[in-house]
């Protein structure tokens, strides 16, 4: 049976972030917490803050959380690449870019996710996983679970239950994994399916998989029950109490510091700004009265932001002098669909008012903003 | 050939790229110049002149002296070499340089991120110097166990040690150079600890929020916050108070019980901030350009104010109808929809002036614009066709550009074809204004916020009244004070008497 301690532990909870060695009951061994937040720049905020200020010589850290409708890029990803980012927009589902390697995951409360910290010497990944695996199997032992060598944990041996990612510092080092129980598996597959063609990048790809939720297989299992179970064989393995710590990931009292971590990780030069170099390639048809014609971009994208532009459209089709007026105010601007809009439609209120040109113009607009 | 070395380099200006290649260049040169001639001057200004390119491409094939050690001893050049990772890995893929060649770093500071199947690694300086050599690019392999970085060891601090610094209180004024506190270690990197300095704070009081306890700037920045405004309590012996700037006169209050107001900033702070320059791009970037036109129009202000005590009382009984519909009724769909009734008498207000101001166009749709600010920034969507809107379908259609506005998520559409624009600028403060057309209009209207103001009524009586003020601008070259006046009295009339619009509505 759980043992969840109230809030009021966090108050001793600050001390035992700080200093490993004041007054927590149990041995030194390790400390189980969970949040009690659903945001998912506020977890890894969590993250961030215990992998920057605390100990971890003598004790090492269990994480548990879970977020609202999100999708996690890894550290050097390319969200364009990886997800459809309209689609995140329309259903208002977050992007979040983690500070660990790996690839594309898609989180909603039917996914847990777990954090092992431990110094860094004391880094291994294959062990946490085990447990997990161990902690699945004595809950339930007819599930087939294992763990592969590209550190992933399969369902029936085909179907992907949990990947894995992992960020490494100085003095210590975090492994995080996922772990699918009750996932909307229809948005899974529509949001990671990226729309967007003609990109050339050499960020990390992700690697596509099936996956099942364990629900699936067991409908009588919970998140809250996994949760258990994982805590349970950590425990045990720690040789701890089997107590959960609630943490608040908005409380600057026990995490001093916190609130400035979940800004950055909520800034768009974070998020998008780190995407590695990378250039869009493309064309499009646009259909405008009785004709139909061919419009061809290149974009190279730095930082998030348009470094070098170029679109090739038919002679007189649009006034060059605008087209070009285009191209300089793109350079330099982000890479996004709200920005290029309004460079684009400020650029009409300086040029002669012609409805039928006005009309042109918003067509290529449309279709250039249907890129980001 | 010693004595030639360090004498040359006593005198030499470091360059960055020079430094690998003298390794190989260096004893070449050198050694044949000893021969040739016994004056040292001579020979710097022989071998300066020997540094241009070609020659340090030709220097960099040969290597025909194994001289890396010795030279990096004068130089204290430190390779350093990328640590193992862990799990057995000896290959990951460098993604991010943190730092570039010239760089300083200290001790701590993050060097760059590398990647290896899942881990994202990052790695972080051993010393304090300054960067010489990237031993990679960008997506290239790196090896554990071989170097990274090169990094110069700064000569005249001597070696960085790697164990933390330690500190003492300081003793005066003059000894603030010299601090150390006995037998407790503070780790701060060097700029901090100048700042520290600079504001005569020990570092032994400021709590460290960064790694191992670190200070950071910003805990220098948070003791400084502080500290100012508080009033200095009486030196005791012993404790040392920095001291006070010479316009002081009299410190401390605390004796003196009468006086309770707490005393100004004692002494000035002494910021290490720096000015900022960055580009303008994006939405700036556009306000730049709309701004720019604007100003070749000639403005003209117009203001009044509007006694909105009856729409206030009409707004609150149709909130609650418009809510069954699923629409939020705010004050802007009235003025809007009043604005379109006048412009229906006023209709060069909703015209556009071409650019050799030869001709006007009288628009025939009311594409009304509101203004909007965002997180990112002002923008102007438009309700199209007014005229032929009813208030609730203005109110419906302003919330689904609301809501579009805040997410970001504004069509082409939306933002294009406005003919007259109102910026309610009073919901976030404000009474009388000057806003700026946005061009190709020729006209603005900005509202202020609705304040509670005693006025007279027709008997004389004073009563509460809600007002707002109200302050148009418009474009002289085409019209007139005259017709901006009775376009405001008409719009003012609408809103002061709702059931006015009634016998104009189309």
């Amino acid at each position: 049976m759980v043992f969840q301690s109230s809030l009021k532990n966090c108050l001793q909870l600050s001390c035992i972030l700080r200093t490993p060695k004041a007054g927590f009951r149990s041995s030194s061994g390790g400390l189980i917490i969970q949040s009690v937040s659903n945001d998912v720049y506020q977890n890894l905020a969590v993250e961030d803050w215990i992998h920057d200020h605390m100990n971890l010589e003598n004790r090492q850290v269990l994480f548990l959380w879970r977020n609202s409708p999100a999708v996690v890029i890894g550290r050097h990803q390319n969200p364009w690449q990886e997800c459809n980012l309209r689609l995140l927009r329309q259903k208002n589902i977050k992007l979040a870019r983690r500070r660990s390697g790996g690839g594309t995951v898609y989180h909603d409360l039917g996914n847990i996710n777990l954090t092992f910290f431990t110094t860094r010497k004391k880094y291994e990944r294959m062990e946490n996983l085990k447990l997990v695996v161990k902690a699945l199997k004595a809950l339930r032992p007819q599930l087939d679970v294992h763990v592969t060598d590209r550190y992933d944990i399969l369902l029936d041996r085909q179907y992907k239950i949990s990947g894995t990612a992992a960020k490494l510092g100085r003095t210590t080092a975090y492994h995080h994994c996922t772990l699918l129980c009750n996932a909307d598996k229809f948005v899974l597959s529509s949001v990671l399916k990226s729309p967007y063609k003609g990109l050339k990048s050499n960020a990390t790809p992700s690697v596509p998989a099936s996956v099942k939720n364990l629900f699936e297989e067991d409908p009588s299992l919970t998140c809250e029950m996994l949760l258990d179970a994982i805590a349970e064989e950590y425990a045990i393995q720690h040789q701890i109490d089997h107590q959960i710590t609630l943490i608040n990931p908005a409380d600057e009292t026990v995490l001093p510091g916190i609130n400035n971590k979940t800004k950055e990780l909520q800034n768009w030069d974070w998020v998008y700004g780190k995407t590695p170099k990378f250039s869009v390639s493309t064309c499009f048809n646009i259909a405008y009265k009785d004709s139909v014609i061919d419009v061809k971009i290149d974009m190279d994208v730095k930082h998030g932001r348009i470094e070098g532009c170029n679109i090739d459209l038919p002679d007189q089709w649009l006034p060059l002098a605008l087209c070009s007026e285009l191209v300089k105010s793109l350079t330099g601007s982000k890479f996004c669909p709200n920005e290029t809009t309004t460079l684009a439609t400020t650029l009409l209120r300086v040029c002669p008012q012609d409805d039928d040109m006005h009309s042109r113009w918003n067509l290529l607009c449309e279709n250039m903003i249907m890129l980001m | 050939f010693i004595a030639v070395a360090s004498g040359i380099l006593n005198e030499l200006y470091i360059l960055q790229s020079i430094i690998l290649t003298l390794e190989t260049f260096l004893p070449q040169v050198c050694i044949h110049r000893v021969r040739s001639c016994s004056s040292i001057r001579f020979i710097k200004s022989k071998y300066v002149c020997v540094f241009d390119k070609s020659a340090l491409k030709f220097s960099h094939q040969q290597r025909l002296f194994r001289t890396s050690i010795f030279l990096s001893d004068i130089f204290n050049i430190k390779h350093f070499k990328l640590s193992d990772i862990g799990e057995g890995i000896t290959e990951v893929t460098v993604k991010e340089w943190y730092i570039k060649e010239g760089d300083s770093v200290s001790q701590f500071d993050s060097i760059c991120e590398v990647q290896s199947d899942k881990a994202s690694v990052t790695i972080t300086s051993r010393y304090d110097g300054i960067i010489r050599k990237l031993h990679y690019n960008l997506d290239e392999i790196a090896y554990v166990g071989k170097p990274l970085v090169d990094i110069e060891i700064d000569a005249s601090k001597g070696v960085a040690s790697e164990e933390d610094v330690v500190e003492t209180p300081p003793m005066s004024h003059e000894e603030h150079t010299h601090q150390e506190i006995k037998g407790h270690k503070t780790l701060a990197t060097p700029a901090v600890r100048r700042l520290a300095m600079e504001n005569n704070i020990k570092l032994s009081e400021v709590v460290g929020t960064g790694k191992d306890n670190r200070i950071l700037k910003e805990d220098i920045l948070n003791y400084l916050a502080k500290q100012t405004g508080a009033i200095l309590p009486p030196s005791p012996k012993g404790e040392i108070i920095p001291p006070l700037p010479k316009s002081e006169t009299v410190p401390a209050a605390p004796k003196d019980k009468a006086r309770k107001i707490p005393l100004p900033v004692s002494r000035p702070l002494v910021f290490s901030g720096k000015d900022k320059t960055e580009p303008i791009t994006g939405f700036h970037k556009a306000m730049v350009k709309t701004m720019s036109a604007a100003l070749k129009i000639p403005h003209f202000g117009y203001c009044d104010e509007i006694d909105l005590t009856q729409l206030v009382q009409l707004r609150e009984d149709l909130k609650p109808l418009a809510q069954i519909r699923g629409v939020k009724l705010s004050f802007m769909p009235f003025f809007i929809k009043a604005a379109s009734l006048g412009l229906l008498q006023y209709p060069i207000l909703n015209a556009s002036l071409d650019e050799s101001c030869q001709n006007v166009t009288y628009k025939a749709s009311h594409n009304i614009g509101v203004a909007m600010d965002t997180e990112q920034g002002l923008i102007v969507p438009n309700v199209k066709n007014v005229q032929v809107c009813s208030v609730f379908e203005i109110a419906s259609e302003l919330n689904r550009l609301q809501a579009l506005g805040s997410a970001g998520q504004l069509g082409t559409n939306d933002l294009t074809g406005g003919t007259f624009t109102l910026s309610n600028i009073g919901t976030i403060g404000g009474t009388y204004t000057k806003p700026v057309i946005l061009p190709p209009e020729v006209a603005i209207g900005a509202l202020g916020k609705i304040q509670i103001l005693p006025r007279f009524n027709g008997k004389g009586e004073v009563f509460k009244a809600q007002i707002m003020n109200v302050s148009w601008s418009a474009d002289h070259r085409i019209i007139d004070g005259a017709t901006m006046a009775r376009f405001s009295n008409l719009w003012k009339s609408y809103l002061e008497n709702p059931a006015s619009m009634l016998i104009d509505l189309k």
